[in-house]
């Protein structure tokens, strides 16, 4: 078992969470109240989804170079680099999970009647007071399901990880990159242990999703 | 119902007629071929049909997945793999004809950009020390943390990798340059990460660093043979090999193959050789 590499994908699945939650709060809720420009902008979310990783690796790794848009900026700010790095990977984790943090929250947000928030207002409920006490309530489900496939999904990605990483022990080395080398080293007990701690993590995964959706009355996946 | 029936057996007419001549032209052998062959062998694959008229057709891959597919069966003619012990492992096993032959030697280099930019950049590669940028590297990294970053092939399976882990190993920098390595999954991708902004510079496999995609924005130093086991390289004819593949086989042992991978930056055998 490779430790290393499960500490470094939960770090990675964590941050992950924790940044996409509030961007998924924000634009979930927008796209769900949007009525313009609306298909563009649900098309770019969900663009990660069907596309390539090797082709979404290429493209962040041209980005993230030295000598790229977004890795230039980075080094010239902190004088590191993005590819080869623990940023790297986690910039590129946000970028591929956004349809799976924004998706389930927009159609939880879709699921709240209008004139829900109008009648919060007429009761003399800010905006603020709305969303904290009316509105996340009622998203929490969808809030759950997109927090746990992204969990899920970022502890899986592989091909964008391996276009941008270049697995370095303890920084970019993921579980599903550990488990590739270990199959390539005819290592099969070593891969054998490490997909199986995966397969249990993705279950209880999901399987927490439908439980709380199941007792939350909907479902968002 | 009718008409989506006869749509489809049109179809399937017009599919037949376009696979059958890659059926009918009889006996096509596939060839595994490690990555680090790939500009070499595409060279002499077309030579070889110049000379004889006959096709082959090249699969190429990392060493260790072909060993894999091989022992469970994979329809190869030929295998020529970059590490001679996936060979021999296969003909204990009773997976190839023989114990085939050693047709190259690999060698390995110190590939870096040529527009490098600051500190010790434009300093000529020395033949005495290629590994002095890893040096500095490192030195770099003790003083005041500042990461340059060294590619190489993944040191376990990769063959040039273990070569690049022993040649480190050699220098006393294995330890130490830890922190600074960066892993390809196969010597072709330490070759892209060797030429990266990221990077400055890797140990990667002198056939690749010889490619002419790669030489005008790259140079490169050879490491001497001595810090590293020897990277032979074998190849052997799999149980069903057939007449074009036995003929290719022999072809990759006469005098034109073997001038192409010594263009390649491959040491060739005697001709004599095990």
């Amino acid at each position: 078992m490779d430790w290393s590499a499960l500490f470094v994908s939960l770090r990675l699945a964590i941050g992950t969470c924790l940044i996409l939650l509030p961007v998924g709060l924000w634009l979930g809720r927008r796209l769900a109240r949007m009525q313009r420009r609306r298909a563009l902008l649900e098309a770019l979310v969900a663009l990660p989804l069907v596309m390539p990783p090797t082709v979404l690796g290429f493209y962040l790794m041209l980005a993230f170079a030295g000598d790229g848009p977004v890795g230039g900026f980075w080094a010239s700010l902190t004088g590191t680099s993005l590819n080869f790095s623990f940023t790297g990977i986690l910039l590129a984790s946000l970028v591929v999970n956004l349809p799976f943090a924004v998706q389930p929250i927009q159609r939880a947000f879709e699921a709240v009647p209008e004139t829900l928030r109008e009648a919060a207002w007429c009761s003399g409920l800010s905006p603020r007071q709305t969303f904290w006490r009316i509105e996340l309530p009622l998203v929490r489900s969808g809030v759950v399901s997109a927090l746990a496939l992204t969990f899920a999904h970022t502890l899986g990605e592989f091909g964008v990880i391996l276009m941008v990483g270049g697995a370095i022990d303890g920084e970019t080395r993921t579980l599903a990159i550990a488990i590739y080398d270990r199959v390539q080293s005819f290592d099969e007990a070593g891969a054998g242990r490490m997909s199986a701690l995966l397969l249990g993590i993705s279950f209880l995964t999901i399987g927490v999703v439908y439980g709380l959706s199941r007792r939350g009355g909907r479902r968002h996946v | 119902m009718r008409v989506l029936s006869r749509q489809l057996a049109r179809w399937l007419l017009v599919l037949g007629l376009a696979v059958a001549p890659a059926i009918m032209a009889n006996d096509v052998p596939r060839i595994a071929v490690a990555s680090s062959l790939q500009f070499a062998l595409t060279e002499i694959a077309d030579d070889f049909h110049n000379a004889t008229g006959r096709r082959v057709v090249l699969n190429m891959g990392s060493s260790g997945n072909f060993r894999r597919q091989i022992a469970q069966g994979a329809p190869f003619e030929l295998f020529l793999s970059a590490n001679e012990g996936y060979v021999q492992a296969l003909h204990e096993a009773g997976k190839t004809r023989d114990a085939g032959v050693r047709y190259a030697r690999g060698r390995l280099v110190w590939l870096e950009r040529k527009d490098l930019k600051g500190g010790d950049a434009n300093a000529p590669l020395s033949a005495d020390a290629p590994l002095a940028a890893v040096k500095a590297a490192v030195r770099a990294w003790q003083a005041d943390g500042s990461r340059s970053r060294v590619a190489l092939a993944n040191p376990e399976h990769a063959p040039y990798g273990v070569a690049a882990r022993q040649a480190l190993a050699h220098e006393g920098l294995w330890e130490v340059s830890q922190p600074l390595l960066v892993q390809g999954e196969n010597v072709a991708q330490a070759a892209r990460f060797a030429l990266s902004a990221d990077t400055r510079g890797g140990l990667v496999a002198y056939s690749l660093a010889c490619s002419p995609s790669l030489a005008d924005k790259s140079r490169y130093v050879l490491i001497p043979e001595a810090w590293h086991a020897p990277l032979h390289q074998r190849m052997a004819l799999l149980p069903g090999a057939g007449e074009t593949a036995e003929a290719f086989y022999a072809y990759l042992q006469s005098p034109p193959a073997r001038q192409v991978f010594r263009d390649y930056g491959f040491a060739v055998p005697a001709s004599d050789a095990p």
